[in-house]
C-alpha cells in the first residue's frame, strides 16, 4: 500500500515535471485520487520535489478543498453564503443532517458521505446550491435531498439529477460583453497595431479594471510593459470568490473566447509568451469546455507559434485551477498560489507588474476588463467610451442576487443608479443592498439614487438585495464570519481582528451589548480597517462599518443603556463543574 | 528602491536613506524608533505584525517593507497609530496563552516590553483559549506555541541564515501555527542550538532549554528601559 | 472629613498581591493615616457593612463563590481596582483554560501519581469550579488595572494615593510589569 502510494506520488509529480511551482496541481491530482493527503503522502511529494515537507504541509493546509485527513467517498460542500440561508440553506442542512445522522464536519460511519460547508460558489441566482464532489447543483429544494443522498449511494452519478442543471440567467445582455463577436477579429487587429498603439487606444478608452480595485488598463500594461525582466506573465483572474458574484462563470460559459482574446491581445502588449487563467476550484465543472475553446483556437492559429500570422508572436494559455481560498482573488496571492505555495498576499511594492509571477513583471487582469479590452480592439476607443460616464467608461456587468424577482446578470451602462437596477430586476420594496460584496457596502433606501460607478459606488459587480422582511444586521454578521474563515493569517489586525468583530458583533446582535461595546466595536473596525496587509483585511470590517453609517437605528434598537453587560455567563461557565460533581449551584443573586 | 541616497520626512524631521533602505531601516539609523515585531536587523523584512504601519502621504504602510523613497512625507509617532498598535499587541495577548509570571522570557519578552512601551495595563478584547501545541521533543530548544504569536522570525532565519527549513507554516487564518519539518516534532529536525532560528524569537516560545531564568528580576532588558531605547539612544547622542 | 474607606478582596490568587500591600512597610502607617480598611482579608472583615470607596480585588474568578463576592464588591465599591496579574489575566491559575475541566480535575484527583482511592471533591460546602479561570473584568466592571505578580508596593501606593487625591493614575515605566 504504502509502496504503491510512493509510486503512484512520483508519477504524478514526474506528469507535472517535478516542477516545485506545479504543486498546486500535484496536490490537487493526489487529492482527487487518494480522497486526502496524509503526512505520509506530504512527505512522500516532498522528497519527490526534493523540496521540505514543511513547505508542502504549508500550502496544503491552507486550502479548504484539500484535506488531511480522510473523508467520505463522497463530500457535499453545502454552500452557506448569505444569499443561500435567505433561501433555506439551513433547512436544507437539517434536512442531509437528519438524513445522514451527521453532522457538517463529519462523515457517515460507512465512509461514504462527508457534509461540509463552503462559502459562496457563485451560484447565488440560483440558491441554495452545493458543491458534489466539486459538482455543482442548485437551486435544491429540501425534497430533492433523499434523491441526492440516493444518487451518491448509488454511484455519485448526481450529474443526471435536475439540480444539476446550471441556469445561465442572462437577463440583460449589451453590447459590450455578450453581443455576437467575430471570433480573432482582436488579435488580429492587435498585431496590425504596435503595442504603444494598443495602450493608446485603452487609454482613450479610459478603461479601468473591473475586478475591484479599477486600476486603469493603459497604466498596468503600460508598466508590465515597460519593466525589465526575463519573461512577461498576462494572468486572467477567474477566481471570483467575492460572496454574491457570479458575473465571471457567465462569462466564461458564454463567452469563453472573448475572455481569450483579451489575453492574447494583452500578451501581444506586454511581451508574454505564457498566459494563465485562474480558475477557482468550484468552476472546474468549466473545465473541459474551456480547455475545448483553447485547443480549437490554437487549431485556427489564434494561440501557439506566430499568431495570426505574426512572427514571433508565440503564446499559449494554461489554466490553473485553485483550490477553495477566497484571498486567492487578491492578485498577488493569486500569484503565490500559481506558484505552488499558499495563498498569502505579498507586500507592495514591488507591484506585481513590477514582479509577479516567478518574479518577473506580471498583468493580473479580470475576465470582465479582457473582455472589454478586446471589444475595444474590435469597436474601438470612442465607441467603448461613449457608454457610462466620463470617468467611468463603458459599462458593468452586475451579478444580482437576494429578494428580486429575476436573479442573474444585466450590463448596465455606468452611471445608473442603485434604484434604476432595482427597478430593473424587480426589487422595488427593498430594504437594503450590499453593493461589491462583504467588502463592499450596505446601501440603506436614502442611498439608492446614487450611482454605479468608480467616482461613486464601485463595484466588482456583486449586488446583494435584502427584502424588508431581513435581519439585516444577521447577514452583516454573516459576512464578518466568511471573512474569519477566508482570512489568510498572515496579518495581525486580520487574523486576530476580524474574530474579534465576530465576537463583539455577536454579543451586540445578542442584546447584550453596551454603547461601551459598541465603541470598542468601532475601534477594533478601525485597527483591521487601517492596519491589515492587504485588500481582505482592509475592508473586512467593512459590513459593520457601513451599517454603523447607513443604518444607525438598527444598532440603537440593539443596545442597551446598561454601563457594563459581562460578556461572562455563569450558568453556561458552571454548567460542566456541576455535571462532573452532580451539584447544583446555591448561589445568591448579586445584580451588577 | 532607490539606487542613490534620499531625503524624506518622520514625523517632520527630515532624515537620509542610504542606497537601498526601507523606511524602517533609515528611520533606525535616525535614531527615530518604529514600533515593531516580527522585523529583525538581519532578517528579510516579514510583514507579519503590522506595528511598524506608518502613513506614507497619508496612507498606511509597512515601514519594514516600504522602500524610502525622495520627498516622502511619512507619520510615526501619532495618536492614531499608537493607539492601533496597543490594539494589534492587545489581540497578541488574547490570540496565544500568555502567562507572564511563569515565562522564562519575562522582561526580556519583546511582545511583553512593546505592551509596556505602548501603555497596555490589561488586555480586555476577549480572549481566544485555544489549546496550542508545546513541543519539547528536541534535546536543547521548545517550541511553546502558547506563546507563538506568528512572526515567522524562525522561519525566516531558518532559511535565510541557517541554510536549512527547519520552521514554516502550517494552517490559515485563526488556525495558523509554526509548523516544523518533520513528520510529528522538533526533535526530528536538525536543528542545532546554536542556529539563528532558536535565537531571534521575540517571545518565549522558541527557548533554549536549561538557560531559563538565568537574568535575575531587575537586570533584564526591559527591567528598566522600554523597547527601542537603544535606537532612540542614537539620536540624542547626535 | 471621613476617611476614605478601602475593602480589598480575594478570589483565585495566591494572596502574593495581599502581601505587597502589606510590603509597602512604613507607609501603611500613613496609608492608614489616610483610609479605613473596611473589609479585607488584612483585618478579616468579610461583609460589607458600608459602601466604600475604593476595592481592591486579588485573584481571578474560577469558582461561583468568586463570582458571587466579586460581584459584591461591584456593588458596593465606589471604584474597583483589579490588582495583580490573576485579577488582571486570570493569571498562573488560569493556565488550566486550554484544558477540559473534567481532564484537569481527573488528574489532579483520579490519575495523579500521587493519587490513592481518589475522587473529584463534591463536598456542598467547597465552591464550584468554572469552566475556566476568567479574569475580574469579564464577570463585572473593573475601572482600573494594576498589573503585576504581585504589583510591587510602590505600584499600590502610587495607584491609591493619586485616586485619593483625584489625580490621574500615570504609572511610570518601571512600575508597570506583568510579572
Ligand atoms: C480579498 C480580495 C479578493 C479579490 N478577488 C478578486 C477576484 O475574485 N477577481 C478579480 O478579478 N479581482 C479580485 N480582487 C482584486 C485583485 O487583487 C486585482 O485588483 C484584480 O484582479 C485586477 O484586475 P483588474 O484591474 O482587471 O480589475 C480581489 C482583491 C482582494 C483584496
Ligand atoms: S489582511 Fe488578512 S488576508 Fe490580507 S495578509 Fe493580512 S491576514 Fe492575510
Amino acid at each position: 500500500m504504502a509502496e504503491a502510494h510512493s509510486t503512484l506520488v512520483k508519477e504524478v509529480v514526474e506528469q507535472f515535471g517535478a516542477d516545485r511551482s506545479r504543486l498546486m496541481d500535484i496536490a490537487r491530482a493526489l487529492h482527487g485520487k487518494l480522497g486526502h493527503l496524509s503526512e505520509d503522502i506530504i512527505g512522500e511529494i516532498a522528497d519527490a520535489l526534493g523540496i521540505h515537507r514543511v513547505e508542502v504541509r504549508d500550502m496544503v493546509s491552507f486550502y479548504a478543498f484539500l484535506s488531511r485527513s480522510p473523508k467520505g467517498k463522497t463530500t457535499i460542500r453545502l454552500c452557506n453564503a448569505v444569499v443561500e440561508r435567505m433561501n433555506g440553506a439551513d433547512e436544507i442542512a437539517q434536512a442531509f443532517e437528519e438524513a445522514l445522522g451527521i453532522r457538517f464536519g463529519e462523515t457517515t460511519p460507512d465512509g461514504a458521505i462527508s457534509l461540509e460547508y463552503t462559502p459562496c460558489m457563485g451560484m447565488s441566482d440560483q440558491p441554495p446550491s452545493a458543491l458534489v464532489n466539486g459538482v455543482p447543483i442548485t437551486g435544491i429544494r429540501k425534497a430533492d435531498v433523499p434523491a441526492i443522498i440516493d444518487a451518491i449511494k448509488k454511484g455519485g452519478a448526481v450529474q443526471s439529477l435536475p439540480v444539476a442543471e446550471i441556469e445561465l440567467n442572462l437577463r440583460q445582455s449589451g453590447p459590450v460583453i455578450f453581443a455576437p463577436m467575430d471570433r480573432g477579429a482582436a488579435v488580429r487587429r492587435a498585431v496590425d497595431m504596435t503595442p504603444d498603439e494598443i495602450i493608446a487606444t485603452m487609454n482613450t478608452a479610459r478603461l479601468r479594471g473591473r475586478g475591484g480595485a479599477g486600476f486603469p488598463l493603459a497604466m498596468k500594461w503600460d508598466f508590465c510593459r515597460k519593466a525589465e525582466g526575463d519573461a512577461h506573465y498576462i494572468i486572467c483572474n477567474a477566481d471570483e470568490g467575492e460572496p454574491g458574484t457570479f458575473k465571471d462563470r457567465v462569462i466564461l460559459t458564454e463567452q469563453p473566447d472573448l475572455v481569450f482574446e483579451g489575453m492574447t491581445v494583452a500578451a501581444f502588449v506586454i511581451g508574454a509568451r505564457e498566459g494563465f487563467l485562474y480558475l477557482r476550484a468550484e468552476y472546474e465543472y468549466l473545465l473541459p469546455h474551456l480547455e475545448q475553446v483553447l485547443a480549437r483556437r490554437r487549431r485556427l492559429g489564434l494561440l501557439g507559434e506566430n499568431i495570426c500570422g505574426r512572427e514571433g508572436f508565440n503564446f499559449d494559455i494554461r489554466i490553473q485551477l485553485g483550490a477553495g481560498a477566497y484571498i486567492c482573488g487578491e492578485e498577488s496571492a493569486l500569484i503565490e498560489s500559481l506558484e505552488g505555495k499558499r495563498g498569502a498576499p505579498r507586500d507592495r511594492p514591488p507591484f506585481p507588474v513590477q514582479k509577479g509571477y516567478r518574479n518577473q513583471p506580471s498583468s493580473v487582469n479580470n475576465v470582465e476588463t479582457l473582455c472589454c479590452a478586446a471589444r475595444i480592439m474590435e469597436k474601438g476607443a470612442e465607441w467603448f467610451s461613449s457608454i457610462g460616464t466620463r470617468d467611468s467608461t463603458g459599462a458593468k456587468l452586475l451579478s444580482v442576487s437576494g429578494d428580486c424577482e429575476r436573479p442573474g446578470v444585466y450590463e448596465v451602462p455606468y452611471g445608473a443608479t442603485v434604484a434604476t437596477v432595482l427597478n430593473m430586476v424587480g426589487a422595488e420594496d427593498a430594504a437594503a443592498v450590499q453593493v461589491g460584496g462583504p467588502s463592499g457596502q450596505c446601501l440603506a433606501p436614502r442611498n439608492f439614487g446614487r450611482s454605479i460607478s468608480f467616482e461613486d459606488i464601485p463595484t466588482g459587480g456583486s449586488f446583494i438585495v435584502f427584502g424588508p422582511q431581513r435581519n439585516i444586521l444577521e447577514s452583516m454578521h454573516q459576512f464578518i464570519e466568511f471573512f474569519v474563515e477566508e482570512s489568510c493569517g498572515w496579518c495581525v489586525p486580520c487574523r486576530v481582528g476580524a474574530k474579534h468583530l465576530d465576537i463583539i458583533f455577536r454579543k451586540i446582535l445578542d442584546g447584550k451589548g453596551t454603547r461601551a461595546d459598541y465603541q470598542q466595536l468601532e475601534q477594533v473596525c478601525m485597527t483591521v480597517k487601517t492596519m491589515s496587509r492587504c485588500g481582505l483585511g482592509q475592508t473586512a470590517a467593512n459590513p459593520i462599518l457601513t451599517t454603523m453609517r447607513n443604518f444607525p437605528e438598527l444598532y440603537d434598537a440593539l443596545l442597551q443603556s446598561d454601563d457594563f453587560i459581562p460578556s461572562f455567563d455563569l450558568d453556561k461557565a458552571i454548567k460542566e463543574g456541576c455535571e462532573i460533581t452532580g451539584r447544583t449551584p446555591a448561589l445568591e443573586e448579586h445584580h451588577v | 528602491m532607490s539606487d542613490k541616497p534620499v531625503t524624506f520626512t518622520i514625523d517632520g524631521v527630515e532624515i537620509t536613506a542610504k542606497a537601498g533602505q526601507t523606511i524602517l531601516q533609515a528611520a533606525d539609523d535616525a535614531g527615530i524608533y518604529i514600533p515593531r515585531l516580527c522585523y529583525h536587523p538581519s532578517l528579510p523584512p516579514g510583514g507579519h505584525c503590522r506595528l511598524c504601519t506608518v502613513k506614507i502621504n497619508g496612507r498606511p504602510a509597512s515601514s519594514c517593507t516600504f522602500p524610502a523613497d525622495e520627498g516622502l512625507v511619512v507619520e510615526n509617532d501619532t495618536e492614531e497609530l499608537n493607539d492601533h498598535r496597543r490594539r494589534i499587541v492587545e489581540m497578541l495577548f488574547v490570540e496565544g496563552n500568555h502567562y507572564c509570571p511563569t515565562c522564562e522570557h519575562s522582561g526580556n519578552c519583546e511582545l511583553q516590553a512593546m505592551a509596556y512601551r505602548l501603555g497596555l495595563l490589561a488586555p480586555t478584547l476577549p480572549y481566544f483559549r485555544c489549546e496550542r501545541e508545546l513541543d519539547a521533543s528536541h534535546k536543547d530548544v521548545y517550541v511553546d506555541r502558547d506563546r507563538c504569536i506568528l512572526c515567522g522570525r524562525c522561519a525566516r532565519a531558518s532559511r535565510e541564515v541557517d541554510h536549512k527549513v527547519v520552521f514554516g507554516f502550517e494552517g490559515r487564518g485563526v488556525h495558523k501555527r509554526i509548523s516544523v519539518d518533520a513528520p510529528h516534532n522538533l526533535g526530528e529536525t536538525n536543528l542545532a542550538a546554536a542556529d539563528k532560528a532558536a535565537e531571534v524569537c521575540p517571545t518565549g516560545c522558541i527557548m533554549l532549554k536549561r538557560k531559563g531564568f538565568a537574568i535575575p528580576v531587575g537586570q533584564r532588558k526591559y527591567d528598566h528601559e522600554p523597547i527601542g531605547s537603544e535606537i532612540e539612544r542614537s539620536r540624542s547622542a547626535k | 472629613m471621613a476617611k476614605p474607606l478601602v475593602a480589598t478582596g480575594h478570589f483565585t490568587g495566591c494572596f502574593g498581591c495581599h502581601m505587597s500591600i502589606l510590603d509597602i512597610d512604613e507607609r501603611i502607617l500613613d496609608l492608614v493615616e489616610l483610609v479605613e480598611f473596611d473589609k479585607s482579608p488584612i483585618n478579616d472583615i468579610k461583609r460589607f457593612s458600608r459602601p466604600v470607596d475604593i476595592g481592591l480585588v486579588e485573584g481571578g474568578v474560577s469558582n461561583d463563590e468568586n463570582v458571587e463576592f466579586l460581584r459584591m464588591f461591584r456593588e458596593n465599591c465606589k471604584i474597583l481596582i483589579a490588582l495583580g496579574a490573576c485579577a488582571v489575566t486570570g493569571g498562573v491559575p488560569s493556565i488550566r483554560n486550554t484544558v477540559p475541566l473534567r481532564e484537569c480535575l481527573q488528574e489532579a484527583f483520579i490519575d495523579g501519581p500521587t493519587v490513592v482511592d481518589g475522587k473529584i471533591p463534591d463536598d456542598p460546602d467547597i465552591p464550584i469550579l468554572l469552566d475556566k479561570v476568567y479574569p475580574c473584568h469579564e464577570v463585572v466592571k473593573i475601572d482600573y488595572f494594576l498589573p503585576g505578580c504581585p504589583p510591587s508596593a510602590d505600584v499600590i501606593w502610587a495607584a491609591l494615593t493619586a485616586l485619593l487625591s483625584g489625580k490621574p493614575l500615570d504609572l511610570p515605566y518601571e512600575m508597570v510589569k506583568y510579572d
